[in-house]
């Protein structure tokens, strides 16, 4: 087994002047976390975004729209879900306690609908009868297509064909609850692929549909949204905390493609500064062969795509670059770009597994708590079993169990070449 | 005076409107593309819009989408583009060239070199499809000391607001989108354009001109009749995507194609 995660360099390029207190003041009135995010899209598709900002302004703090959010995340999705103690691991990593926030046992099996609950309200609210979506593993677009067979919206889901292979169970889950699944086949063939389809088609029908986009990024106010939505996570993470441990956690893990589930968990931890917390990107063969997906952790150059400025991969003509991950929901060149401020700053560590090591921790924790991770998950898990076993076994690291494996089983029998 | 002010002043004497051809450099291969630029110019282009290729042309139809894809796999750069123009600039000094594209090649070379290298080549304008004037804050300013224009979209969604801030930054000319959709999707439709022309008039002197759509002579002679010119992009290139095995005779099609347009909006 070679070496499973690469520390990334933390150190503050915006200086040290950011107080943690002022990373819950993001974005500004014009959708920028510092110098990145923003709204960098074509003309067209201006007015849907100022609609959107608008609308979601009047029912941020709408006691009637969270009133509904929060029935719909108890009733329909099953929340809170529970933070549990992975005893049997942790003794066996021999040093701090690990818990895992089990998102996994959400309805539809990851964090990725709590934020359709969220966005599916907010297309209601516009009366648009159509939802689009891109989707990389398919957790997304299933949760999507999901929350659009529950309001009676047609839903129509672009992903990479390269991911459609990958992740056939997904598209026939999606095709179950009556969305369309549209292969992508230009580019990459992947969620960056799907992502620009998304838009296109957006851009053409703008007037009735809804774009219900999977992650912390893309154009204002997206970015934002996805993360108050998702921000449930670290809420309930913070009060189970203190009524399981008795005290906040010593560290926090995520794993990063856009970033959602880990702004989820980190958002609500921000300005607690003994908190420390580690976001976990794609190493895929490492990030020293170039074949990875981890623009934070790798120092990728900064740039705009998908109405973005943010860490973004890409060569020195600025044509952006191919990425590779094992898990197709990580398999992105940018990064949500509240991860790429709270980098600068200095306030998480990036860092990266890589594929080898994403499946040995994926087995693990099969094995020893009888709970099967996403692959995007294990990568979290990769670094908890590095992080671990530097600390006291009276310290206390929350990872986020960010969604469950059953989709991946093909994938991982091939890898042990079987089929099924 | 800019090239671009010079010739829509010149048209406007003529009584005629502007013909803009669009071709994404470096497709079918980078060698190709001054003889295709003098050829438009030959057929009766006015201005002439280069596309900068990019491997996410979030806003291009299947049509440019295949000729970045063509220009990329030949290794074509942004600061290949300012060879190509100084190239061209050796024989033809009056077209005014527009670079359009995506933001991110020139976020990767900056924004300072990009200002410096294409006043050099002689760029007049400039047009970045995924960059709203509330985001060229920092770039407009040096496009401007580079007497480049910055050029900037106005679709059928834009509010009264947004066309009023975007006329008030823009210069040389406005691109009107004259639907929803990507390059190269459906026909427009003439009517339709006009109406969303008019108050465009009353807010700003520049000239206005329409692009996604224009297929034909037809198309173009109908929006000639509202609009101050008539940009072409996605019927140019399905030619050069065609001929992509025959590039000699390319240059050909595309007069012959652009010689349609000219003759019916002169009509």
């Amino acid at each position: 087994m070679t070496v499973s995660a690469t520390v990334s360099n933390t150190a503050s390029q915006a200086g040290t002047k950011t107080r943690f207190s002022d990373l819950t003041q993001m974005p500004d009135a014009r959708g920028h976390f510092g110098p990145y995010g923003g709204r960098f899209v074509s003309e067209t598709l201006s007015f849907a975004l100022e609609d959107l900002e608008n609308t979601y302004a009047s029912m941020r703090n709408d006691p009637a729209f969270q009133a509904e959010f929060d029935r719909d995340l108890a009733y329909f999705v099953g929340r809170p879900s529970p933070l549990y103690h992975a005893e049997r691991w942790s003794q066996k990593l021999g040093g701090a306690q690990i818990w895992l926030k089990r998102e996994d046992l959400n309805h539809t099996g990851a964090h990725k609908v709590n934020n359709t609950i969220g966005q599916a309200l907010l297309a209601k609210k516009t009366g648009k009868p159509r939802v689009i979506a891109e989707t990389g593993a398919g957790q997304h677009g299933v949760a999507t297509a999901t929350v659009a067979a529950r309001l009676g919206l047609e839903c129509d889901v672009y992903m990479g064909a390269a991911d459609v292979q990958r992740q056939k169970l997904n598209v026939y889950r999606m095709r179950l609850l009556g969305a369309r699944v549209i292969p992508v086949e230009s580019g990459t063939r992947t969620l960056k692929d799907a992502m620009n389809e998304a838009l296109r088609d957006w851009v053409t029908n703008v007037d009735n549909t809804f774009y219900i986009i999977g992650t912390v990024a893309g154009p204002h106010p997206y970015p934002q949204l996805v993360r108050d939505f998702n921000s449930v996570v670290g809420r309930e993470a913070r009060i189970q905390s203190m009524e399981q441990i008795g005290r906040l956690p010593d560290a926090l893990i995520a794993c990063v493609g856009g970033g959602s589930n880990a702004l989820g968990l980190f958002y609500p931890f921000v300005e607690d500064e003994e908190v420390a917390m580690y976001g976990v990107e794609a190493g895929g063969d490492g990030v020293e062969t170039g074949r990875h997906a981890a623009p934070l952790s790798s120092n990728a150059p900064r740039g705009v795509l998908h109405g973005n400025r943010t860490y973004l991969m890409s060569d020195e003509a600025g044509q952006v670059s191919d990425t590779h991950s094992i898990s197709a929901g990580l398999d992105y060149p940018g990064v949500g770009p509240e991860h790429a401020l709270w980098k600068d700053v200095g306030r998480v560590n990036y860092v990266a597994a890589n594929d080898d090591a994403v499946l040995e921790a994926f087995r693990e924790l099969t094995r020893m708590e009888g709970i099967m991770p996403a692959l995007e998950t294990a990568h979290a898990l990769a670094h908890a079993k590095v992080l671990a076993p530097t600390m006291r076994t009276d310290q206390h690291i929350v990872v986020n169990l960010s969604g469950r494996g059953d989709k991946d089983i093909m994938t991982v029998a091939k890898l042990d070449g079987i089929e099924i | 005076m800019s090239r671009i002010k010079q010739r829509f002043s010149d048209l406007q004497q003529q009584g005629r409107k502007a013909l803009i051809p669009y071709i994404t450099a470096g497709d079918p291969a980078p060698e190709h593309t001054v003889g295709f630029m003098h050829a438009l110019v030959e057929a009766g282009a006015d201005i002439i819009e280069l596309g900068v290729p990019f491997s996410d042309p979030m806003a291009d139809g299947p049509v440019i989408q295949k000729a970045c894809e063509r220009a990329l796999k030949q290794g074509t750069r942004l600061v290949d583009l300012f060879d190509m123009i100084t190239t061209f600039r050796q024989t033809d000094t009056t077209t005014p060239i527009v670079l359009m594209g995506y933001l991110n090649p020139i976020e990767r070379i900056g924004y300072q070199a990009f200002a410096d290298q294409a006043a050099r080549a002689g760029v007049d304008g400039v047009l970045i499809v995924d960059m709203p004037p509330e985001e060229a804050e920092e770039i407009g300013p040096l496009l401007k000391s580079h007497q480049l224009d910055a050029i900037f979209l106005v679709a059928p969604t834009t509010s009264h607001e947004r066309a009023a801030t975007i006329c008030a930054h823009g210069e040389g000319y406005l691109y009107y989108v004259s639907l929803k959709g990507v390059t190269g999707a459906a026909t427009l439709n003439a009517d339709d354009v006009a109406e969303h022309l008019a108050p465009l008039r009353e807010m700003t002197d520049l000239p206005l001109c329409v692009g996604f759509g224009i297929r034909d002579g037809v198309t173009a002679a109908e929006v000639s009749k509202v609009a101050d010119g008539v940009i072409v992009g996605s019927a140019l290139v399905s030619r050069i995507a065609a001929s992509a095995d025959a590039p000699e005779t390319i240059a050909g099609q595309l007069k012959t194609v652009l010689n349609e347009m000219r003759t019916a909006m002169d009509a």
